[in-house]
């Protein structure tokens, strides 16, 4: 692997067809890293002559490459010197060609994936009967994509008249009659069968003359097609091809818009919250509010406010020294049969940026001082206002918080994220009147806080229990700034 | 002073390189101070043999027949030995005999052209221009389709959609349009349109009329066929012009089939491929060569096929011929026998709802009389020789007489044919010319285009094994031009073919956006001789596509110092000048 790109690099740009190397290359090899890959291949190479088939580097500064299209498919004998592969590199696509005879066995990168350079993209046997072995290696090589969709393909229909109910009787059984059947398909049907690994042979074809459309595949496929498809040029045709599934037309229950209202789609980050609040529906959750006074906590923010701390950043704080204490409110349900106690405490907290929401964490907010948590928090903010915080700063919060208390809310209601076992909504701190032990009126800024939480992980008394801790720790705030 | 005139006009047609051209002078070419100007320029070329053989290279060749060629026409024109009806009749008015007759009508020729059929021929009414309004409409559907290029720029589109009559109509019109405006500029300078079939009755004896209507018979000092082609029909094929058509009839638009074959998978059956797929259809190419695209730079043609075809609803059979297609009728599919193009086995039938044939063109030549002067066409085609002048069957030339275009077959392209009209005229006008054709650009307008110019790469090898020469390729990806980016058009690749030791361009392919458009900056090079060492410094407007071609020139590695043939021109031109500017003081 290392040792191809020193090799292919000294290739000249202008020379557009590549020859990969093989990592058993039989023959005396002059790479500078010979020996090592020798050593660990060895064992290999006497059981079989399978070779891998790598990304080559096609130029100085090629670190990755993408697959444009295999030129050859699976089972396909190749011959020395043949082109095999086409790879995007940064600069252009080129040609990849085989050093060695043998039989494309597998292909471990599918067209348009990409990989690093040096690694497997597809495996060479040299005779037929180490195709199943070599198969074997690709599948347990990745256990992804290429190899997965061989043994997810549902086997195709046998039992032909099933799904064909408004097919005519005779028709499924003509090919069992006829022995070899002549198989007429479009060259679009050809082309999704072999994408999807669907056996030509076995599709009834219900086109025109009894053809195999892109419709039949895909049906075999058990897929339906991607898009509606495009309005059909002639309606004789369209009447034709009338058994392929309807695609599903826009007749949902949505009422005609207004008129001169616009309709803009959302954006990728709105698409998300979308997808994550209909999600949030299957989890059961329930609510807990809790009032927090709030007049040591203002008096230490006051003193703490020129170092640059926020009101966040203490919230956060006295959350997370609250869940150290009540781990079960830390954990989450992933798969609705046990608990995952997270042994971080990463607090995520909700930013409405511009057109939608993100929820930036701070992690270990436990363990962080009161000025490094603020710090951090001033570079998320940042990050999240310049798009371009990197995932595991959005998404590996085990806890949310979110504040709307800036804005004289004085309580409201949060949804609870999939993933994550509770999340506290913060309302405005108020001037409120309240009654004390013995009876004495005064004037307390209160604060009103509402948990949401999983009930399947955190129970009524835990949540309750939780925010008690949470209050007191607000109340006597000193230990945050420990 | 006879010569040094003739010179005078040729050279000043060849020299447009030079810095000191008439354009900078402040003197009319005509005065008799430029002819001393010209004869001093001869004088200082006769120095040098190396700039001799630079002009040979370029579209103007001096043989030693010009001068007496300019005096036996003198001598025509002042005596003639009878009168003719025309200087020069065309047969044809395609765009070849249009652009002949043009540049007849330039050079004061009284000038009639013979059409049989409508003005414009193949090109304008069945060819280039109808297939340049579906591509139009091909080129846009296919970028309304293309989801994931409008997403990436930003674009939200619903389904495109196209309504067939209107797409035809868009064709026909433009065909409508195009007649009209070439009718019209034959009219208004003065070119008589003659209808009817033209038939050769002997030397410079022309007679042509309409099928019941008394023939007329004119004569012209000169004439030029200019018949064009027809679509070749291989036999086997039975066409139907409904389910199976050639492209005649498939540019009415009167269909589109859900699944079509086309035989042929050339320029022609590469443009439908494009049409018919971005309007729904899915295409089988039958082709009877081993790799689909033969005629282009195999490089290109593979980037082609990876572009133009594997993505796309097409799949082909190669090595075949199509021995028998019949037409759908009596509710059978449109059947096609395919057999082995080497061993004539059956091998394969397709059946499917169309197919277009497009195997080429065969000339139409039939009924143009040429057994009455002696000429036997090969296939069909008039045998000429480099000046377009007939050649009868005994090897001799047919004097006043000349084809052009199709008809020949030496290169059948519209402009090709035009580029040899205006050579004969030339000719006919006391003007040795010899046209380059490896200096005529040709173009494919798929999406993207694919447009190339002189030699392919295996053939400059092979010329480059027999004359001694080394051949270098240099290659440039639109992948780095920032116009082709900005467009989201990255895929594409030009090539150039070329003389490490001397910078002569031998071939310049391109396949990527608006290639057609790009081709002409290096088929001006080849055509007035311009080496790499020289184009290289032409500066291209930034960002435009035409710096993939900058680039291009600028990769290639010379072996030579800047020409010292051209330093050795430059100083004579120098004194020229200066000689010139102590006359006119």
């Amino acid at each position: 692997m290392a040792s191809s790109s020193p090799f292919l690099s000294k290739i000249p740009i202008s020379n557009k067809t590549i020859s990969f190397t093989s990592s058993l290359s039989p023959l005396p090899s002059t790479f500078p890293f010979k020996s090592v890959r020798h050593h660990r291949r060895n064992a290999l190479r006497v059981q079989s002559k399978i070779r891998e088939i790598f990304m080559p580097a096609l130029s100085s500064t090629m670190t990755e490459g993408k697959i444009v299209s295999w030129i050859k498919s699976e089972g396909d004998v190749l011959s020395k010197g043949e082109s095999v592969v086409v790879v995007e590199s940064d600069k252009a696509d080129m040609d990849v060609e085989t050093f060695y005879d043998g039989i494309l066995a597998a292909i471990v990168v599918p067209e348009g994936e990409t990989a690093p350079v040096g690694a497997p993209i597809g495996l060479l046997a040299e005779t037929e009967d180490e195709i199943a072995e070599a198969k074997a290696k690709a599948n347990s090589k990745t256990g992804s994509t290429g190899s997965e969709a061989v043994a997810s393909t549902p086997p195709p229909a046998t039992s032909a008249p099933a799904p064909a109910i408004s097919q005519p009787a005779a028709a499924p059984a003509i090919p069992a009659v006829e022995g070899p059947r002549k198989i007429v398909a479009t060259p679009y049907a050809k082309k999704l069968a072999k994408q999807h690994k669907v056996d030509i042979n076995k599709v009834v074809g219900k086109g025109p003359f009894g053809r195999i459309t892109p419709a039949d595949v895909e049906a075999a496929a058990g897929i339906t097609p991607s898009k509606p498809v495009a309005p059909k040029p002639t309606p004789v045709a369209a009447a034709a091809a009338a058994p392929s599934p309807p695609a599903k037309p826009a007749a949902t229950p949505s009422a005609p818009p207004l008129p001169g209202s616009t309709v803009v789609p959302f954006t990728t980050m709105q698409a998300a919250v979308s997808k994550n609040m209909v999600d949030s529906l299957s989890v059961p959750t329930f609510r807990v509010g809790y009032p927090v006074t709030t007049d040591a906590l203002d008096v230490l923010y006051e003193k703490v406010k020129p170092k640059g701390v926020t009101m966040t950043a203490l919230l956060a704080k006295a959350a997370a020294m609250a869940l150290v204490q009540h781990p079960v409110v830390n954990a989450s349900c992933k798969d609705g049969k046990s608990f995952t106690y997270n042994s971080n405490v990463n607090i995520a907290v909700a930013v409405a940026i511009n057109g939608g929401l993100i929820t930036p964490v701070l992690q270990n907010a436990d363990k962080l001082d009161l000025y490094l948590l603020s710090q951090k928090w001033k570079e998320l903010v940042e990050k999240a206002r310049a798009k371009q915080l990197q995932p595991h700063e959005y998404n590996s919060g085990t806890f949310t918080l979110s504040n709307l208390g800036m804005f004289g809310v004085d309580r409201f209601d949060a949804i609870l994220p999939p993933g994550q076992g509770a999340i506290m909504a913060v309302g405005a701190s108020k001037p409120t009147v309240v009654a004390d032990a013995d009876g004495f009126f005064c004037v307390k800024s209160k604060m009103l806080v509402n948990v949401t939480a999983d009930h399947r992980t955190v129970y009524g008394a835990d949540l309750a229990a939780f925010l008690q801790t949470f209050a007191k720790i607000v109340e006597n705030p000193e230990s945050l700034t420990l | 002073m006879q010569s040094s005139f003739s010179l005078s006009c040729s050279q000043a047609t060849t020299v447009p390189r030079s810095n000191y051209t008439f354009d900078s002078l402040p003197f009319a070419p005509s005065k008799p101070i430029n002819l001393r100007f010209c004869g001093l320029r001869r004088e200082a070329l006769g120095f040098s043999s190396l700039s001799r053989s630079h002009f040979r290279r370029g579209l103007q060749l001096h043989t030693p027949t010009r001068s007496k060629r300019i005096s036996a026409s003198l001598v025509d024109n002042g005596s003639p030995p009878k009168s003719f009806d025309y200087d020069l009749i065309i047969i044809g008015a395609g765009v070849g005999g249009h652009g002949a007759a043009l540049h007849a009508v330039e050079k004061g020729l009284k000038t009639a052209i013979i059409e049989g059929d409508v003005v414009g021929g193949t090109c304008v009414n069945r060819g280039c221009v109808p297939s340049k309004a579906l591509l139009a409409v091909s080129g846009r559907m296919r970028e309304l389709q293309s989801e994931h290029h409008m997403k990436a720029l930003g674009l939200q589109v619903s389904a495109a959609g196209y309504d067939r009559q209107g797409v035809a109509d868009h064709a026909n019109n433009l065909a409508s349009k195009i007649r009209n405006n070439l009718t019209n500029s034959l009219k208004a300078l003065g070119v008589d349109i003659l209808t009817g079939v033209g038939t050769i009755l002997g030397p410079q004896k022309v007679k042509y009329g309409k099928a019941g209507f008394p023939d007329n018979i004119v004569t012209a000092k000169d004439i030029i066929i200019a018949t064009g082609s027809v679509p070749f029909v291989p036999k086997g094929v039975e066409v139907d012009g409904k389910t199976v058509i050639t492209s005649d009839h498939a540019l009415k638009l009167e269909f589109v089939p859900d699944w079509i074959v086309i035989v042929g998978s050339g320029y022609i059956g590469l443009e439908f491929s494009d049409v018919y797929t971005a309007l729904g259809s899915e295409v089988t190419f039958v082709e009877a060569l081993d790799q689909l695209m033969p005629g282009f730079d195999p490089e290109i043609g593979k980037l082609a096929q990876r572009v133009l075809i594997n993505p796309r609803k097409i799949d082909y059979h190669t090595g075949v011929f199509a021995s028998k297609i019949t037409p759908a009728k009596d509710g059978k599919p449109v059947t096609i026998e395919l057999i082995d193009a080497k061993t004539k086995e059956q091998k394969d039938t397709l059946e499917v709802d169309a197919a277009l044939i497009a195997t080429g063109r065969a000339p139409f030549t039939n009924g143009l009389g040429l057994e009455n002067i002696n000429v036997v066409t090969q296939r069909g085609f008039v045998p000429v020789d480099e000046r377009m002048r007939v050649i009868d069957a005994d090897g001799n030339l047919v004097p006043h007489l000349y084809c052009i275009g199709d008809a020949n077959g030496k290169m059948m392209l519209a402009h090709a044919a035009s580029a040899q009209g205006i050579s004969v005229v030339e000719q006919i006008t006391g003007r040795d010319h010899v046209l380059n054709h490896l200096s005529i650009p040709a173009a494919c307008f798929t999406h993207p285009e694919i447009s190339m110019v002189g030699l392919t790469e295996p053939q400059a090898r092979e010329k480059g094994e027999t004359e001694a020469f080394e051949v270098s390729v240099a290659k440039t990806s639109f992948k780095a031009n920032t116009k082709a980016l900005a467009e989201n058009e990255g895929e594409g690749l030009a090539k150039l073919i070329y003389r490490p030791d001397t910078g002569e361009i031998l071939g310049v392919h391109i396949f990527g956006l608006h290639a057609a458009d790009l081709i002409h900056e290096a088929s001006n090079a080849i055509a007035l001789g311009t080496r790499i060492q020289d184009i290289k410094f032409a500066v291209h407007a930034h960002p435009t596509l035409s710096e993939v071609l900058d680039e291009l020139f600028k990769s290639a590695k010379l072996k030579t110092a800047p020409s010292m043939y051209k330093l050795v021109t430059e100083v004579f031109n120098l004194w020229g000048r200066l000689k010139l500017m102590f006359q006119a003081r």
